[in-house]
């Protein structure tokens, strides 16, 4: 079992780390009053964390029997019938899921699912619990269609079924959702808080962690708790025991980017622009996020510019990635930001030294 | 299950609906027994009442009973394309009006409320045109908006038009105390201005947002609760974030934006504060070309966010231009 999951806090008054929304959510509980629930904040803050300590809370142990299940919902549309295969966490008591898995239909999964569910009202009474609840991860991912017809569902259902949902953007989530939920910000852990639990899963773990391996490991996790427990792992299946200068293995795709960022400042042709686009391709294969290789490619490419080229490069960035969100290829973005960077680099430093 | 305050607390008669006087007076009379409706066109920001209206006129004209077979309600969840206007609205305003029940006005028409107007589709909202005046015998239209000039002209000079005005500090707070003394709640010292500030006169925040802070914290609601519940940013982010602005260095807005993000804040609540800090503060020597940079750069990092852009870029990007507009007029 990896670490994050060994050491992953399973009740709500054993959390390290945000006790204050946990205690507010046990107080939320104890009052028998459960609203619908968004909680926001960036990726490894513990919002998962929370989330399956509060069913815990709610539904006591039998929440964490799950089974997993990959069924195709058969959907009834005016015109005609689509099918739809989705996967599902669920218990007795709640059913996990990913609606914006199913990409473009999505609207329907959300119509059909949650009503299936709240037409079912739970049989066991004795949990005394009346509702059943549904976890949507990652909402900010569905589309506008689909979290508008969330909030008429959200209202005609309550009685039976409550939403527990999860986003990190949440500019993305409509605002007639945002204002019929509970919003709960999750903040990442300082690069202290992170160090302290690194110690702590060390200590149970029975190893010696040196102070300047885990402050290294924790300010490369740029405060994302479970990349950081990911890399102390990492370091121990490297070496141990730990020296203080052990080098911190970053992910490949952090290193491949960085490889990308240094061939666009080594050479500005076409024939590198060539090279770099098939790198890029290589990196949108293996199915990572166009918004994530864009944010990362320019951060790197900032460490190595000069302070007036840092703003040209951060605005083509900002441009490049909100035209991505609108257009349909993130490839042509990518790669539009990469020949424009370029051409644009290369003016200033003829400019700057002929 | 516990109602939403925001439903439970809505005005019941149309005499209870808050500061909307020229609304209220209207609307009271053709209460009086008087037959004649004209059609009517609510607009005004969010939570000034007007759906509240809508709802209250129809109860009080027909009672409880009747609501159910002579009004018919369309919010934005509901399908409304021009499909639904040629045949469900076109069907029920067709219809003929039944018995009327003691005890109430019941005009011989009914109601069809389109709550959330604007975001009908023109195509449907000209389909709508004829229907409105042929059924006009029986049929009365309640178009209900933020944005008048959504409204195609045609619809809009068929109705009474009626504006909703934000409402005042001291309106909100009567409302809030009257729920504060229903519900058992005390307000701390303090507390009732951030509810205010952080609601801006929309009365449905407003109280969502008590009850959040009544949830999350018991009946005694501090200050420093209700901007957290309501997403707002504190001072203490958006001075970090302008400080590093003033410094001339990139590094500086790097790190202040990256903090920020990782605590989580929302990047729109983000550009609102920059927006009044920018805005309040007119004696920082700033160019007024300047300021007029950066509130071009907020917007379009706003409507960037909106189609979903990434938060982090987006708020270095205006970082940037903030940057780049106070260190050029310094």
């Amino acid at each position: 079992m990896l670490w994050i999951d060994k050491y992953r806090p399973k009740r709500l008054d054993k959390l390290i780390l945000n006790q204050e929304i946990g205690d507010n959510l046990s107080k939320l509980v104890a009052t028998g009053d459960c609203p619908h629930t968004l909680f926001y904040g960036p990726p490894g803050a513990g919002k998962k964390t929370l989330i399956v300590a509060l069913l815990r809370e709610i539904y006591g142990a039998g929440a964490e029997k799950i089974k997993v299940e990959t069924k195709p919902w058969k959907i009834a549309l005016p015109s005609r019938n689509i099918e739809v295969e989705l996967t599902t966490l669920s218990s007795n008591y709640h059913v996990e899921m990913n609606p914006s898995d199913v990409g473009y239909q999505d609207r329907y999964v959300v119509q059909e699912i949650i009503k299936e569910m709240a037409k079912s009202r739970p049989l066991d009474m004795k949990g005394q619990r009346g509702f059943k609840v549904l976890v949507l991860n990652e909402v900010d991912r569905l589309s506008k269609e689909a979290q508008a017809s969330l909030r008429r569902t959200m209202e005609k259902y309550s009685a039976a079924c409550r939403l527990v949902m999860s986003c990190t953007n949440v500019s993305r989530v409509i605002e007639p959702v945002r204002s019929r939920c509970l919003c709960v910000r999750v903040a990442a852990p300082s690069t202290a808080e992170v160090q302290r639990m690194l110690a702590h899963v060390a200590k149970k773990e029975s190893l010696s962690l040196p102070d300047s391996l885990s402050l290294r490991v924790a300010q490369a996790s740029e405060r994302n708790l479970r990349r950081a427990l990911l890399m102390l792992e990492t370091c121990r299946v490297a070496q141990y025991p730990f020296t203080p200068d052990q080098p911190v293995q970053l992910a490949d795709w952090e290193l491949y980017i960085q490889e990308i960022a240094s061939d666009i400042m080594q050479e500005q042709s076409p024939k590198r622009l060539f090279q770099v686009r098939g790198k890029l391709y290589e990196l949108l294969v293996n199915c990572l996020p166009p918004t994530l290789i864009l944010r990362k490619l320019v951060l790197e490419l900032l460490k190595k510019l000069d302070e007036e080229v840092q703003h040209t490069a951060l605005a083509l960035a900002a441009q490049y990635e909100h035209r991505m969100q609108e257009g349909q290829k993130a490839i042509y973005h990518l790669e539009a930001f990469v020949a424009k960077f370029m051409s644009e680099y290369k003016q200033w430093s003829i400019m700057a030294f002929g | 299950m516990v109602q939403p305050w925001v439903d439970k607390y809505r005005p019941k008669s149309v005499s209870d609906v808050a500061h909307q006087e020229e609304v209220v007076q209207t609307l009271e009379k053709a209460l009086e027994g008087s037959a004649n409706l004209p059609h009517l066109l609510f607009y005004g920001p969010p939570g000034t009442g007007k759906t509240s209206a809508a709802l209250a006129i129809a109860r009080q004209l027909f009672g409880p009973e009747l609501v159910k077979t002579r009004v018919m309600e369309l919010n934005a969840s509901d399908e409304r394309g021009i499909g639904v206007v040629r045949n469900k609205i076109k069907g029920f305003a067709a219809g003929a009006v039944g018995s009327s029940v003691a005890g109430y006005p019941c005009p011989p028409f009914k109601l069809i409320i389109l709550d959330e107007a604007d975001s009908m589709t023109s195509d449907a909202q000209n389909a709508l045109r004829r229907t409105m005046e042929a059924h006009s015998k029986v049929t009365r239209f309640v178009f209900i908006c933020n944005y008048v000039s959504r409204i195609i002209e045609p619809l809009a000079s068929r109705c009474a038009k009626f504006r909703f005005k934000p409402l005042h500090g001291n309106i909100m707070t009567d409302r809030i105390n009257h729920i504060c003394t229903e519900e058992g709640v005390t307000m701390g010292s303090g507390s009732m201005e951030t509810l205010s500030k952080v609601s801006g006169g929309d009365l449905r925040r407003a109280i969502t947002t008590l009850q959040s802070a009544v949830r999350l914290q018991g009946p005694d609601v501090a200050p420093a609760t209700l901007l957290d519940v309501a997403g707002a940013v504190p001072d203490a982010v958006t001075s970090a974030v302008l400080s590093a602005c003033r410094s001339n260095s990139f590094a500086a807005i790097q790190t202040a934006i990256a903090d920020a993000i990782a605590e989580g804040w929302p990047a729109q609540a983000m550009l609102l504060e920059i927006q009044a800090a920018l805005l309040s503060n007119d004696d920082d020597g700033v160019s007024e070309s300047a300021r007029a940079g950066v509130l071009l750069a907020l917007a379009a990092a706003d409507k960037a966010l909106v189609d979903g852009a990434d938060e982090q870029l987006q708020l270095l990007n205006v970082a940037s231009a903030t940057q780049k507009a106070l260190c050029a007029s310094a």
